[in-house]
């Protein structure tokens, strides 16, 4: 056995949330635009544009995360481009967030009631004028508590990036647990740290839909 | 940059990846039919008035949904064997599914439960049926009737995420992949046959629920209710 658990393997563990933090922060911020683009994409006035987009996301939400950092990480360098873990990880979480975070913010730009369209229409502003003055408003009130929602899957969902090596928190605590083989312990302080993590954000989105109104079922696993 | 794409390789695999799509399956259903059971008794022990009960089933539903199953797998795999209890595999990861998909199902399941209205209970007190015929008929079926639409999609997000089981070296359809793109080289193409076979996988689960829908949701069929 390779000794006991020490203040430095809990300084490793601590590097690791604090990677974990940051691929979150890299899934949401890249994840974000493309969500962004993705839902403008699907409601656009072109026939081809909404196919595509649609596409886009039939394909992603069909597809487990986990192939997808395979192919962005083992894939890449077959076709002559190496990639480093970070660039794989971050890149097939913004690949990943940008479906699902464009289908909820489709889903909210789409519940703003088709009257507020018409009125901002009757004023005679731009569809952008309009979407931006008058329809983006709203949305974002009604897309609120899904995307905090949906960031605790972020958070659970970068513990992927540790099979390609990417050392965030699972991963740096397999590395300690093969040094201390006590998985019980490792991995049950690591499940604690995701939960601290997540928790808190859970509550806030709970908070934020009881006071929206109806709740919504929060999808997801992984 | 040199681009040659070689499919035809990969292609001659077909048989284990055929395997591994039917392991994938084979884990997704056993976690959808335990993971239903434990939804159903999961929310009915959250609503429960006994607050042990509901404290323990809230401690469930809340520890395993801000938990990544990656971890909460190596939880069950390595600490089970660290007590010298030795599984396989393939028991451990639909073991461990089961209990991961169980959480959300009990949420799904018991939003369902809530959006029964009062007086319909009431009303079928009133007729004089008993505890259990109330639960049933009332409330059970009509509530899962509600939520079936998130809880299929549930199980297709389940069916996903089984690929993360080929870390512990489950013979599903990602370890089959990580096996032939080691032996072939060809990475690129393994893994674009391999979410090819995913989409198609989630789209026969989402056909089978929409089938199933109608054949357990008689009424939804006659009201012309889109599932």
């Amino acid at each position: 056995m390779g000794g006991s658990l020490n203040a430095n393997h809990l300084m490793f563990l601590g590097y690791g949330a604090l990677w974990t933090i940051g691929l979150s922060l890299i899934g949401l911020l890249g994840g974000g635009i493309a969500g962004f683009i993705i839902a403008l994409c699907r409601i656009s006035p072109s026939r081809i544009v909404r196919l595509l987009s649609a596409g886009y996301v039939q394909l992603i939400q069909g597809t487990p995360l986990l192939v997808i950092m395979f192919l962005t990480y083992f894939g890449l360098p077959t076709l002559g481009i190496t990639v480093s873990p970070l660039t794989a990880a971050g890149a097939s979480l913004t690949i990943y967030v940008g479906a699902y975070l464009g289908e909820i913010w489709r889903g909210s730009i789409e519940s703003v009631p088709k009257p507020q369209w018409e009125a901002a229409e009757g004023l005679a502003l731009s569809r952008s004028q309009r979407m931006v003055k008058v329809i983006l408003p709203q949305a974002v009130r009604i897309a609120t508590p899904p995307t905090v929602g949906f960031m605790v899957q972020i958070i659970k969902n970068t513990s992927l990036a540790s099979v390609v090596g990417f050392v965030e928190l699972a991963r740096s605590g397999q590395i300690i647990n093969n040094s201390l083989f006590e998985p019980f312990l490792i991995y049950t302080i690591i499940a604690v740290i995701y939960f601290a993590l997540c928790y808190p954000i859970s509550l806030i989105s709970r908070r934020l839909e009881m006071r929206s109104g109806p709740a919504r079922l929060s999808l997801g696993t992984a | 940059m040199n681009i040659n794409l070689d499919f035809a390789t990969i292609f001659e695999r077909w048989p284990a990846f055929l395997d591994g799509a039917l392991l994938t399956l084979q884990l997704a259903f056993i976690a959808t039919l335990l993971g239903t059971v434990i939804g159903v008794l999961g929310a009915i022990g959250r609503r429960s008035h006994h607050p042990i009960v509901s404290r323990i089933c809230g401690i469930y539903v809340e520890s395993i949904r801000n938990t990544p199953l990656l971890v909460q797998i190596f939880l069950v795999y390595f600490g089970l064997a660290s007590l010298g209890l030795k599984f396989s595999a393939f028991a451990v990861a639909a073991a461990a599914l089961t209990i991961n998909v169980g959480a959300y199902t009990t949420e799904i399941i018991r939003a369902g439960f809530d959006s029964i209205p009062r007086g319909q209970i009431e009303a079928a007190e009133g007729l004089a049926l008993s505890r259990a015929q109330i639960y049933w008929h009332v409330v059970m079926w009509p509530a899962i009737e509600k939520v079936y639409p998130s809880l299929t999609s549930q199980f297709v997000l389940l069916m996903l995420a089984s690929s993360v089981t080929s870390q512990i070296s489950a013979e599903e359809l990602t370890a089959v992949a990580n096996y032939v793109q080691s032996d072939t080289y060809r990475a690129f193409e393994t893994y674009i046959l391999v979410a090819l076979v995913y989409i198609v996988l989630s789209l026969v689960m989402r056909a089978g629920f929409w089938l199933l829908g109608l054949v357990i949701f008689p009424r939804r069929r006659r009201l012309g209710t889109p599932l």
